[in-house]
């Protein structure tokens, strides 16, 4: 069954571009999605642009309004994601406390429904 | 024909004393907690009628996992996704096949330990881990379990059903942790019973007689979880705490329900059963040498119930017995009342100062039991006012009705001595 790997942190928490520690954080990100992708859990996964990027949309009444900024303003932000294939929800948090932001930030595991028919 | 009444309770005997039994049974063979409660409550309906026309059969319980198992087959088959289905119904057949009602519940597999660690599962919340347990192993109700937790029926049902969902959502798997999962898993298990224990403990018995319950349950659980993993230290550990603790139950209350400190019990009114049975497991589980935090706990309650008066206390003893706890568990409590046997083994002002330096940075202001603790050091020196002091500021700090009267009680002695 999938689940989802939602990526959650507070941008400055992690390590800065150009910082010598950025290098090895995308490094350890890397290894993280070979290891996924040679475990055969691998379904998808991408990083996000930051929530100043974000645009929200909404239809109320037939209209669409748009607003500048994300859904939530929260401290700690949607950065990520990967969808994986896991027997069970030990599996999948497992892999998710492998997950590099884990260590500095939050990782919310959700299963991904299935329809019936 | 049995009489009603006598059909009534051994139906209630049974559900209670092997609900946990039956439903980890049919979770095993269903995958799933709902339909496997669902179907043995419709099982349990349907042996009212059965049980009173046929007599009861030889072994009730088996009978109640096999009539639950036909339920399934019958929900299974009325349920929407039918085709999809087909392999667990032809499962079922064969399991059927396999069992039978003239079984006895011996020769079912116990799969209560596996059920104890969905329930306590880390991806769910700690009081829905010890709702769970109750209602599942336990077969407590869901009301009865409410008024324990003083939560509406209604708030309790939802709080489980979405456990449920939630189980059933995410896989939470039905089984023991691997060899290198099952410390921490297992310490989850027994922080929920000792929670139930402790829930049940520190009610007053006399007022609400379904929290002295929880301490039964708590203790029955134990042993069941001691008796199915009988290698593993802590759960034997556990099971002396709550049994030593446990035997001085009655003594611990006045009539009026309030409170009695440890010094000023009535110790032939410990229960001397319970005494013996935990000291008995202390003895077989210490020298396995595996040591934590219960069974050190344990050992403390041990040296207390085993001394005459308390005068006699060995502080010595359960002075070195904190101190090997400290070093495990480094927490306030454990601070706290490891200072509390330094006033009795060395002095009084030596724990004063020990109390002192571990608030160093007012980390303890606001934790009352620290400012209980010194009122008591301060009045055994006859320091009645800074006693008041602290004892006012513990009042103000405490969230417990019971305690709260304690701790006047304490307060109006002090003010009695300054004035």
């Amino acid at each position: 069954m999938q689940f989802i790997c939602l990526i959650y942190s507070a941008p400055n928490s992690e390590p800065q571009p150009g910082t010598h520690e950025f290098g090895a954080y995308m490094q350890s990100y890397g290894a993280f999605t070979e290891k996924v992708r040679a475990d055969g859990k691998f379904v998808s996964g991408d990083a996000l642009q930051g929530t100043e990027t974000a645009t929200t949309v909404s239809v109320r009444g037939g209209k669409t309004e748009t607003m500048d900024g994300p859904f939530a303003e929260t401290k700690e932000q949607l950065g990520g994601y990967y969808l994986l294939d896991c027997k069970d929800i030990d599996e999948a948090l497992e892999y998710a406390a492998m997950i590099p932001t884990a260590a500095h930030g939050r990782i919310e595991v959700r299963p991904v429904v299935v329809w019936d028919n | 024909m049995l009489p009603p009444l006598t059909l009534e309770r051994t139906i209630d005997k049974t559900v209670r004393e092997e609900w946990g039994r039956i439903l980890a049974s049919l979770v095993k063979s269903l995958g799933d907690l709902q339909l496997a409660e669902d179907c043995l409550q419709d099982a349990i309906v349907s042996a009212m009628s059965h049980w009173r026309k046929n007599g009861l059969p030889n072994s009730p319980a088996a009978w109640l996992i096999t009539v639950a198992r036909r339920k399934a087959i019958d929900r299974l088959r009325k349920g929407q996704s039918f085709a999809a289905k087909q392999n667990e119904i032809s499962y079922l057949f064969d399991l059927e096949n396999e069992t039978n009602d003239e079984m006895d519940i011996g020769d079912i597999p116990d799969k209560r330990l596996e059920l104890i660690f969905t329930c306590c599962h880390p991806a769910l919340e700690e009081k829905t881990q010890v709702a769970l347990t109750l209602r599942t192993l336990g077969g407590l109700s869901t009301e009865d379990i409410a008024r324990a937790y003083l939560d509406s029926a209604d708030t309790m049902q939802r709080r489980l059903s979405r456990a449920k969902k939630k189980i059933a959502a995410v896989k939470i798997p039905y089984r023991v942790p691997d060899q290198e999962d099952l410390p921490e898993r297992l310490s989850t298990v027994l922080r929920v019973l000792y929670l139930i224990f402790n829930e049940g403990y520190s009610a007053s018995s006399g007022e609400c007689l379904t929290r002295s319950d929880l301490s039964e349950e708590a203790i029955r659980l134990t042993r069941i979880v001691s008796r199915l993993l009988p290698n593993e230290t802590e759960v034997a550990g556990l099971l002396a705490l709550m049994l030593l603790h446990d035997a001085r139950r009655t003594a611990r209350t006045n009539p009026d329900g309030s409170m009695i400190a440890l010094e000023h019990q009535n110790r032939a009114r410990w229960n001397n059963a319970k005494i013996t049975e935990g000291v008995s497991i202390l003895t077989d589980t210490l020298p396995k040498r595996r040591i934590g935090p219960y069974q050190l706990q344990a050992a403390i309650s041990a040296v207390h119930d085993q001394s005459p008066s308390w005068d006699d206390t060995d502080w010595q003893e359960i002075l070195a017995l904190y101190d090997l706890l400290y070093e495990i568990q480094p927490s306030p409590v454990v601070l706290i009342n490891r200072a509390m046997a330094v006033s009795y083994a060395r002095s009084i002002d030596d724990a004063l100062t020990l109390l002192d330096q571990a608030n160093g940075d007012g980390e303890l202001d606001t934790y009352q039991h620290y400012f209980a603790a010194r009122a008591d050091l301060f009045s055994r020196i006859e320091k009645f006012e800074q006693a008041a002091s602290d004892l006012k500021t513990s009042i103000g700090l405490s969230k417990n009705d019971q305690e709260r009267a304690f701790l006047h009680a304490k307060l109006e002695q002090c003010q009695k001595n300054t004035s």
